[in-house]
């Protein structure tokens, strides 16, 4: 599937259902715990999962490590640490996972004191199962595709930049990589260094559309 | 009552169409929902909505209905209150009798559905006929399942590990279970009496009938007169914001007249709010939804100060209005609240107050809070999601692994 091959760039969608895992984190040391032995999905879903229920919030918002340790446990410095965590680097669920354990696991070591969450605001661990499907939508060359990228939904904007990227393992999104296959470097240079962690996903569409159009008359 | 292609303008054509999508894909499937009423309370109401919105989108929905006499529905009444903590007692004649009645409704029902989707604890033990009739079984919890009762919990949940899936509305709500649990929230229709659009004139008249003044700021609350919505505690945030800004508070609700705890509750807050003229007590009667429309939309802060709560969807009718709204962090309001992005979550009489005092003297940013949440509430809490996330869980039934190729 999503083969691109001096074909016509196929749009597709995805939508995640929420599975719940039984597992919960009162502290630090717990979240700890909890990061080291569920299951991938769920470190996908809890640093993605605030970019599509929450896109209409700019600048960054931060995942839900960060969002749970500044507002529900209080410690600003560690939830920092979550925040700036440079999603975009990271090219594997379990490299993001080793992060997040390193942060934690300094974090403790120079930290002795514990803080428990008022009780009913534990951090549940939750995780998603991914549903991918075809679009009835193609685009054949640049002016196609920024016409077809104003009318796709935001789930079709966010599968193709950060679904097949972070948690399918490509090494670039989908867009990047169609721009190349079409002899468009410049434009999919500009696209695989767009930063789509720290703009809204209305914004990016825009921008996306803006650098395309740039590009269609060249 | 609206069709699926009537929400278009409000969620976009591009969410309907993938909706349709979905739903293609499990063309041919029966969904047979069960419950233990068609009329009356929160699963009678969304599947009375849901039911035709999934024929439209293609599939094959039904309902039918179990049937039960005073003696089972007084003992699934304990099962309920067990539920949610309470120190019932439920005797093995109780659990004989529920389970007896479940194997006569079993042995009555023409199971046709490919997908059986069983409603709350009344007919869970229908899943013994599972092995005989096949299908998917998938059961839906709709309570709060924080806190329940051990035995009473044990005794459940002997039967939900007998179905395919299990579904729960919060996050704390997950059991340790052998079988997949999945979060579905409930959700809202934005063009149901209680959430559509109103013209302004109907909002002044509501207003005018019920004798509040639109020109200054109103703090509203919208609830039954229950202890757990902390009405008098409401009253007391109130009298200490009301000392340093000028507003008036509506507490407005119904549920008191057939419930004696609920007239004590009401009689309490009358009290707590003798004296002041800027205090409006509210009882609304069943069908009062445009009044509850007009209020939320005439409110300058929207509180929900529930000391427990299953999941809060008034909270979500009150962002969708765009109101800032102030709520107590419990049950299922954190969904709804991102604090300090999409509204505001308290612990306290005192922390509600600072921050109702903050609202009402920062508009813009209460108004940023508003629109937030509305947001929020569109991408989250809508009908259109809900139909969304069943259909997925219905394809989750067919598909393994944690990424499906449609």
């Amino acid at each position: 599937m999503l083969s691109l091959k001096n074909g016509p760039f196929r749009f597709y969608t995805q939508y995640h259902l929420v599975t719940l895992l039984g597992v919960k984190a009162k502290n630090p040391r717990e979240l700890l715990e909890g990061i080291k032995t569920v299951p991938l999905s769920s470190i996908y879903y809890h640093t993605h999962r605030f970019l599509q229920q929450h896109h209409y919030l700019s600048p960054e918002p931060p995942n839900d490590f960060a969002y749970w340790l500044t507002n529900i446990l209080n410690i600003k410095e560690l939830g920092e640490l979550f925040a700036s965590v440079d999603t975009a680097e990271f090219h594997s669920m379990e490299t993001l996972r080793s992060r997040f354990v390193e942060i934690l696991e300094c974090w403790l070591s120079e930290n002795k004191y514990t803080v428990d969450c008022p009780p009913g605001q534990e951090f549940y661990f939750t995780a998603c199962k991914t549903f991918i499907l075809p679009m009835p939508y193609s685009a054949r060359n640049l002016k196609e595709f920024a016409e077809v990228l104003r009318q796709i939904s935001i789930n079709s904007l966010y599968f193709h930049i950060f679904e097949a990227r972070m948690r399918l393992q490509k090494d670039e999104n989908d867009f990047a990589a169609w721009f190349r296959l079409l002899g468009k470097d410049e434009l999919a240079e500009a696209m695989s260094k767009l930063d789509p962690y720290t703009i809204t996903l209305e914004g990016l569409r825009e921008k996306i559309i803006n650098m395309v159009r740039e590009h269609a008359g060249n | 009552m609206p069709g699926i292609n009537d929400y278009a303008p409000i969620v976009g054509p591009s969410v309907i169409s993938e909706l349709y999508l979905l739903s293609q894909r499990l063309a041919g499937k029966t969904v047979q929902n069960v419950n233990s009423t068609s009329v009356g309370g929160g699963v009678a109401e969304i599947l009375t909505r849901m039911v035709p919105l999934l024929r439209e989108l293609g599939m094959d929905a039904k309902w039918d209905v179990i049937k039960g006499n005073d003696k089972f529905f007084n003992i699934t009444k304990k099962i309920h209150n067990a539920l949610h903590g309470a120190n019932v007692v439920l005797t093995s004649e109780d659990w004989e009798y529920f389970l007896e009645v479940n194997r006569g409704n079993a042995d009555e029902i023409d199971f046709y559905g490919d997908i059986v989707f069983i409603h709350d604890p009344q007919p869970i033990a229908l899943v013994e006929k599972k092995e005989q009739v096949g299908g998917k079984w998938v059961w839906r919890g709709h309570v709060d399942f924080t806190n329940p009762l051990p035995p009473v919990m044990e005794f459940l949940e002997s039967y939900i590990n007998r179905y395919d899936s299990t579904v729960f509305s919060a996050p704390a709500f997950a059991r340790d279970l052998r079988i997949p649990q999945v979060l579905i929230s409930p959700s809202i229709d934005p063009l149901s009496d209680k959430n559509k659009e109103l013209p302004e004139e109907t909002v002044d008249e509501v207003l005018q009938r019920l004798g509040i003044d639109r020109s200054r700021p109103i703090v509203t609350q919208v609830s039954r007169f229950d202890r757990l919505k902390d009405p008098c505690g409401v009253v007391e945030v109130y009298k200490k914001v009301k000392k340093h800004v000028d507003c008036q508070l509506v507490l407005a609700g119904g549920g008191a007249t057939d419930d004696p705890e609920g007239m004590k509750v009401l009689d309490e807050v009358k009290c707590a709010a003798t004296g002041d003229p800027d205090i409006y007590i509210i009882y609304l009667p069943p069908g009062s939804d445009i009044e509850i429309n007009a209020l939320q939309r005439a409110s300058t802060v929207v509180l929900q100060k529930s000391l427990k709560e299953g999941f809060g969807l008034t909270v979500s009718e009150a962002l969708w209005k765009a109101k800032p709204v102030i709520a107590s962090a419990v049950g299922g309001i954190p969904l709804q609240i991102k604090h300090k992005y999409s509204g505001i979550l308290t612990y306290s009489i005192e922390g509600t107050a600072h921050y109702l005092k903050q609202l009402l003297q920062e508009p813009k940013y209460a108004n940023k809070l508003g629109l937030n949440g509305r947001e929020h509430v569109k991408n989250n809490f809508l009908i259109t999601r809900h139909i969304r996330d069943y259909l997925l869980l219905f394809l989750s039934l067919y598909y393994e692994g944690d990424v499906v190729y449609l």
